[in-house]
């Protein structure tokens, strides 16, 4: 590959007459080392003399050339950019998978408390009980909402989770002599981290087929079970947005096998409160408490995956976790025995930890269930208002929190699933998630979550109806084209990979020929 | 439920398009056996003051750093955060957005993330940097992985001076691996890491400052690296100091990471945190993480894009880089924004006032008896013994209202080599009269020790 790291001229391209660029509120904005340079600072600090006798001679001499920006500049450009951006809170982000809910601003007011914010995880145990309690009240509602016997906060996000989740059952099964478990069953609808994962700690990967229906086969599995295979990984409500209705039988079929269930609890916002997973035989799980309890995407996380485990991978829990003392809560950070040590160093994702717990508080037992209970409402209503002009692939259940379509229905049309979802755009719309699961043609998975009411779930059924319409009609350059209302048009990916430009350098700097 | 839009007609009319008898019957495809049949015993909703109510009494029982002298670092460092960088990234546009999947109408986010990337770069001085990690401990787990993948050999060595944790969770990561060398703890310095490297040898670790404060010589290690085919893997757990201390990059890194909390994020009892990943462009093919790249949309206007995804998971699933998905967006915001903010004039300052502040500190600690300072080196940590066990004392100056540092035993709890050195950290923030209170304070606590 060759590579270029040498950026663009400043300046935009030649054509900059389209609503997508540089509109009246959404102003293009130049990248700060555009606007600033390095003698600009936005943060007042006294200039001291340095005694460099404890420098070793190992003061810096490259160049920082880090461009500052003013306050009042610096404010401006990160405003100007913000609005480049679709939100949950300016419209419906309707992204499968990802469960883009209302983020409730009492969460971020109450993680921003010095009690929480402010708190050193290596200070004395004694001057952070509080902080213990809080885990400690956590684990009690993520146990008592999945009927488990042990929970491990600390990991980072969802596919770390799914790492420590597998790692308890690679020691569980090394602890039991059982070492030459080396194979991982994984269907083929499943999240590419669920391969990702088992691949990472050295399972060879076996895909399980998905039946015409959408869900796994119980004999499928039964099949596919040997005295090698390690574990099955299920997402349930699965990727396909359906309950899987043998789960049972599958757990059974794979405790009998000498195996363990893990299960992918990316989808854990339709069954909160209504369905406890520890009772349909899974051994472990994560939750994405972005996903599931309200921690704000933040553009790309930070998220939280704990994992709760069964009574059989309790014992193969990770360091950090609390426990009652004598002298109070006890943080207890070494464990020698059957330990996986650790996956993270420090404790875990404290401020999503206050944020989760401010909303389950919030909402209580009985209004978790009923936001499980809305958002499965609200796909079910999206699929039956849609169904006659969509084409629904697995019709037979119910769909749970998500409305999958493949695109059957824009057969012959010259449109596919992307130029939709870009059309879309257009009308005020996020896009759904597209192409994924893998196991349905140009698939259209639809999340609505439990927050938007139903005006605006009309509102955009309505939008899907007439977009699907104006497909069918023969209008493929509307979809071809868009959109062309957003901040930039499509862009060229091709190019970005190909030609990667990964960070920007001063034009002055770039060789004569950067191209 | 303030958070539910539906009213009870509005779930009933709905219930009728779908041609559901009830809301029980979209869920026909639970077990019977598993389907609320339960009593979960949890409280039921609550307004909103009697939550933060709830909160605030959780919150009130935790002595926040702010509330008196604070010396306590060891990988989490208490830094002055400007207002804005908060206030801008509790924006709905940034706070309430993801992963930038549908570029034309995520140009803030990405754009923010090229410039992140190009600052990490910068401060680094690698080529090319990725769009964050979760941390600097399961960021060193992914360098040690891709030097593997690179270099098709298997030995690994961290160094003595490797943060403890940092060290179990590389630890963690590769399991049983009998190729993986995990020197002593070396809080004088010390250390025979290069002595370690061989033909196998596919990296070597190295953070400086290191756990115990020391600088490290990293064009040595470089070079003895680079001798035997092996990579230099350079960890920073305190990004400030790259202020004031040379880059990495110049000096023959082949891998960065750096835990970067210490710029525009708190403390939050440790997370969520930064990791930040820098390479050689050559390496970036099995570089874990989002990468944002800068191309051209359809009318020619700059734009920017997720890109090189077939490192990853969504595409390449079992044969990807990394599981990563997630990492740690607004956390890298917050960094990008302060360092905006800071600029090569208030970066190089801060480093300046960090380093100035610790050089107080370590005199200070000279003159109080029984106390002796471990380091030559430091940047703005540092090591001392006493002549006692640690821990007691730093619980006994934490009764105080002084949280003195991290009692490595607490770290390294199976070593007796450690049992009385304190980890100590000095920021902007610390005071004159707060090194006078330590100073205090652990004088009396060693002398009651010692009665």
């Amino acid at each position: 590959m060759s590579m270029n790291t040498q950026g663009r001229p400043t300046g935009t391209g030649t054509s900059g007459s389209t609503a997508a660029s540089g509109s009246a509120l959404i102003p293009d904005e130049p990248l700060l080392f555009e606007i600033g340079d390095t003698e600009h600072s936005g943060v007042d600090l006294p200039e001291v003399t340095i005694d460099d006798s404890f420098l070793g001679g190992f003061e810096r001499k490259t160049k920082l050339d880090l461009a500052g920006l003013t306050e009042p500049e610096a404010m401006r450009h990160y405003v100007r950019l913000s609005r480049m951006n679709h939100s949950i809170d300016s419209g419906m982000y309707p992204l499968g998978s990802c469960t883009m809910k209302h983020n409730p601003r009492l969460n971020e007011k109450m993680a921003r408390l010095p009690g929480f914010s402010d708190i050193h995880p290596l200070q004395p145990v004694s001057t952070v009980q509080g902080a213990l309690e809080l885990m400690n009240q956590l684990s009690h509602w993520l146990l008592t909402l999945t009927n488990t016997a042990a929970v491990a906060l600390s990991p980072k996000a969802g596919a770390h989770g799914e790492l420590l989740g597998m790692m308890a059952i690679k020691a569980a099964q090394d602890a039991a002599g059982q070492a030459h478990r080396t194979v991982v069953l994984v269907p083929e609808s499943a999240h590419g981290t669920n391969p990702a994962t088992a691949a990472f700690l050295g399972y060879t990967v076996k895909p399980v087929p998905a039946k015409a229906d959408g869900t796994v086969d119980v004999e499928a599995v039964k099949a596919a079970l040997s005295p090698e295979v390690a574990a099955i990984m299920l997402t349930n409500p699965n990727t396909c947005g359906l309950f899987e209705p043998q789960v049972i039988e599958i757990a059974q079929a794979v405790h009998d096998a000498g195996a363990f269930f893990y299960c992918d609890g990316a989808n854990f916002n339709a069954i909160m409160g209504v369905v406890r997973p520890g009772d349909l035989g899974i051994d472990a799980m994560h939750i994405n408490l972005h996903k599931t309890f309200s921690t704000p995407h933040g553009g790309g996380g930070p998220g939280a995956g704990p994992v709760v485990l069964s009574q059989a991978l309790a014992p193969f829990a990770p360091v950090p976790f609390v426990r009652k003392g004598e002298k109070g809560l006890e943080l207890v950070e070494h464990v020698e025995e059957h330990a996986l040590c650790r996956v993270t160093a420090f404790h875990g994702q404290m401020g999503m930890y206050v944020r989760a717990l401010t909303y389950m508080l919030s909402h209580g037992g009985d209004g978790l269930a009923q936001a499980a209970q809305d958002a499965v409402l609200n796909a079910n209503y999206i699929k039956a208002r849609l169904q006659h002009i969509f084409s629904v692939p697995f019709p037979n259940y119910p769909t749970m929190h998500e409305a999958l379509f493949d695109d059957s229905f824009l057969k012959d049309t010259g449109v596919t699933t992307l130029d939709f979802a870009k059309a879309m755009i257009d009308e005020g719309f996020h896009p759904m998630t597209m192409y994924f699961p893998l196991v349905v043609h140009g698939a259209m998975l639809v999340e609505p979550t439990e927050s938007e009411s139903k005006q605006t779930l009309d509102r955009f059924c309505d939008v899907m109806a007439e977009l699907a319409t104006d497909a069918k009609a023969g209008n493929a350059a509307r979809f071809t084209a868009a959109p062309v209302k957003a901040p930039r048009r499509r862009l060229d990916e091709t190019r970005a990979a190909r030609q990667p430009v990964l960070k920007w350098e001063k034009p002055a700097d770039l060789p004569q020929a950067a191209e | 439920m303030r958070y539910l839009p539906h009213s009870a007609s509005e779930r009933a009319e709905m219930l009728g398009v779908i041609g559901a008898a009830d809301v029980d019957a979209l869920f026909s495809a639970v077990p019977k056996s598993a389907l609320k049949s339960f009593d979960l015993g949890l409280p039921a909703h609550q307004p909103e003051f009697l939550v933060e109510t709830h909160m605030r009494a959780l919150a009130a029982k935790n002595h926040a750093a702010g509330d008196g002298p604070f010396f306590v670092g060891a990988g989490a460092y208490r830094h002055h955060v400007p207002a804005t960088v908060d206030h801008l990234i509790q924006r709905s546009e940034w706070l309430t957005a993801y992963t930038p999947y549908q570029p034309e109408i995520s140009q803030g986010t990405l754009q923010m993330l090229f410039e992140f990337q190009t600052q990490v770069a910068k401060i680094t001085g690698m080529d090319v940097a990725n769009a964050s990690l979760y941390d600097g401990s399961t960021g060193t787990a992914e360098a040690v992985l891709m030097a593997k993948r690179l270099t098709k050999k298997n030995k690994i060595v961290l160094s003595g001076g490797l943060h403890p944790h940092y060290r179990d969770v590389v630890k963690a990561y590769l399991k049983d691996d009998p190729d993986l060398v995990c020197l002593s703890p070396s809080p004088e310095g010390q250390g025979d890491i290069l002595s370690q490297i061989d033909g196998n040898t596919a990296a070597i670790v190295v953070q400086t400052p290191d756990f115990y404060g020391h600088l490290r010589d990293l064009k040595a290690a470089a070079d003895a690296a680079h001798a035997h085919g092996a990579l230099l893997i350079v960890v920073i757990t305190e990004v400030v100091s790259l202020g004031l201390l040379e880059a990495p990059g110049a000096l023959g890194a082949d891998i960065v990471v750096c835990e970067g909390q210490s710029i525009g994020n708190a403390l939050n009892f440790g997370g969520p945190y930064l990791g930040l990943m820098a390479t050689r462009k050559e390496f970036i093919r099995q570089m874990p993480g989002r990468l944002c790249g800068e191309t051209v949309d359809a009318d020619g206007n700059r734009g920017f894009v997720l890109t090189l995804s077939t490192r990853e998971q969504h595409i390449r699933r079992e044969k990807a880089t990394s599981n990563i998905c997630t990492n740690s967006g607004l956390c890298a915001l917050a960094f990008s924004i302060h360092m905006s903010l800071l600029g090569e004039a208030g970066f190089t300052r801060l480093a300046r006032l960090n380093h100035h502040n610790a050089v107080k500190l370590a005199r200070m600690l000279g003159t109080v008896p029984g106390v002796e300072l471990l380091n030559k080196s430091f940047f703005n940590e540092m090591t001392i013994r006493l002549p006692v066990p640690a821990a007691p004392v730093v619980e006994m100056l934490a009764q105080a209202g002084v949280l003195a540092g991290v009692p490595v035993s607490r770290l390294e709890p199976y070593n007796p080599n450690v049992e009385n050195l304190i980890v100590l950290a000095a920021t902007e923030l610390t005071t004159h009269a707060d090194i006078e209170m330590l100073a205090e304070c652990l004088h009396a606590a060693i002398e009651e020790d010692a009665q």
